[in-house]
């Protein structure tokens, strides 16, 4: 996790600390938005969602969950839950592992 | 000097980034402010004084492209520096910020070292915009608008120092053949787009371009302290962008395309050229020719930017560079030693 660790370098170890709790609580919300656009056929609200979920995984270095947050943003809207339920699975993965990191 | 405790905005609607962001500038000693969306951001520039904002493009409301529009119809905000910071993918976002009058772009997450030198240099741009602004309204209340009431616009060149820089895209006619004419418009306005930018970034002025060639002099009209630095900065940047041109092009399943760049300096004779109705500023002589000649030699010796002795000399070791040798170049009477900018020089 070499990108962790610049950032707890360059950003302090306890600011890194509150900085996934903040993403621990956003992404959620994230993952909710990209149903809720979904079932409301919100091309916009989907593409913006998985937009700012691959962003904030690539600051973590969750760098899988990063890659499929991109392929649905650059996919576009599918009536298909598939990906969602996917993407949903590995950030459960990512943020067990970044719970863990910040455990030290 | 602005670089230390200068205000900043960061306009983010997305929480972490914008934590992050606001905490990055502020361990580099700035202060810091930040909206969640395009109309807050408008506001808040409105409302109070700030130095530079970073500005995100996927933002509700209104987004960076819609915020990047609104500030040049509006004198007082026209002249901030404006830092893209984006994930979006492709460079014709890239290249849309910097049409909109965006200073830079940086794509997320972002490198605090780079951050860091893109808002000094932002900054300090900011810094010598503002001081030629009150220099040429000075001038153009005496002497200038004095010598044109007196003089009118005149013909004709004079003599002066200044470092005179050549580029073209390599296999140009061989990348037309392969690809439909609309295609290779596009490619030519992206590239000029990138070029201009890099150009005129370290205070340089375009006045030739032919095809994919294009001819640049840094140092005249308006004086510059260092012109044969500024020139190749601007060609280490010009290469930088052009990578990252590619690397876009080669993700489309495009052929990436190559530049060469050569910068001689020395005296022109330097004017306006043409007729009274159209007119020109350019420059001629020996020291333009050879920097169009060393650009023609970029491809036999296989590097991306080729110097003369008098550019080299006025670098000192500020810029790490390769000695070829002399070259004999045609209508040139002696050798001429060769330099290249070592690639590591590239940032």
């Amino acid at each position: 996790m070499a990108v962790f660790a610049e950032l707890q370098d360059a950003a302090g170890a306890e600011f890194v600390a509150e900085l996934v709790g903040t993403f621990l609580e956003e992404a959620p919300v994230m993952l909710a938005e990209m149903r809720t656009a979904q079932a409301a056929a919100s091309a916009d609200g989907f593409r913006r969602a998985a937009h700012s979920l691959k962003s904030n995984s690539n600051t973590f270095g969750a760098t899988r969950l990063g890659e499929m947050a991109r392929d649905i943003e650059l996919g576009g809207l599918v009536a298909d839950v598939a990906p969602v339920d996917a993407l949903e699975a590995e950030y459960q993965r990512a943020a067990a592992a970044l719970r863990e990191l910040i455990r030290g | 000097m602005a670089e230390r405790g200068a205000r900043l905005l960061v306009a983010d609607d997305n929480k972490v980034n914008r934590l992050l962001l606001t905490r990055s500038l502020e361990l580099q000693g700035h202060v810091v402010a930040s909206a969640e969306n395009g109309v807050v951001a408008l506001q808040m520039l409105r409302a109070e004084a700030f130095d530079l904002m970073l500005l995100d493009m996927e933002m509700p409301e209104l987004d960076g492209f819609g915020v990047l529009e609104q500030m040049a119809l509006d004198g007082k905000l026209r002249d901030l520096p404006v830092i893209v910071t984006s994930s979006l993918e492709g460079v014709a976002h890239v290249v849309r910020c910097l049409e909109l009058g965006a200073d830079d772009f940086l794509r997320k997450p972002v490198n605090p070292v780079l951050l860091k030198a893109r808002i000094n240099s932002s900054l300090e741009k900011k810094r010598l915009r503002d001081q030629q602004k009150a220099l040429v309204a000075r001038f153009a209340t005496s002497e200038v608008a004095e010598d044109l009431q007196q003089s009118g616009f005149a013909l004709g060149g004079r003599r002066l120092q200044c470092t005179v820089m050549f580029s073209d895209i390599r296999g140009f006619t061989s990348l037309c053949e392969k690809q439909p004419p609309e295609e290779t418009i596009e490619l030519l306005n992206t590239y000029y787009t990138l070029m201009f930018d890099a150009i005129s970034g370290h205070g340089g002025v375009v006045n030739q371009m032919i095809g994919d060639g294009l001819m640049a002099i840094f140092g005249a009209p308006l004086p510059l302290s260092e012109p044969e630095l500024a020139a190749v900065r601007a060609a280490l940047d010009m290469q930088e962008m052009i990578e990252m041109f590619n690397h876009e092009r080669v993700a489309m399943e495009k052929e990436p395309i190559r530049i060469g760049i050569g910068i001689a300096s020395g005296e022109v004779v330097a004017g306006y050229t043409g007729t009274q109705q159209r007119a020109t500023y350019t420059c001629i002589g020996d020291t333009v020719n050879l920097a169009a000649r060393l650009e023609a030699h970029t491809k036999l010796a296989q590097r991306g930017i080729l110097l003369d002795g008098e550019t080299q000399a006025a670098l000192g070791d500020r810029v790490p560079v390769e000695a070829m040798g002399e070259v004999q170049f045609k209508g040139k009477g002696a050798r001429v030693p060769v330099f290249a900018v070592r690639a590591q020089a590239q940032r």
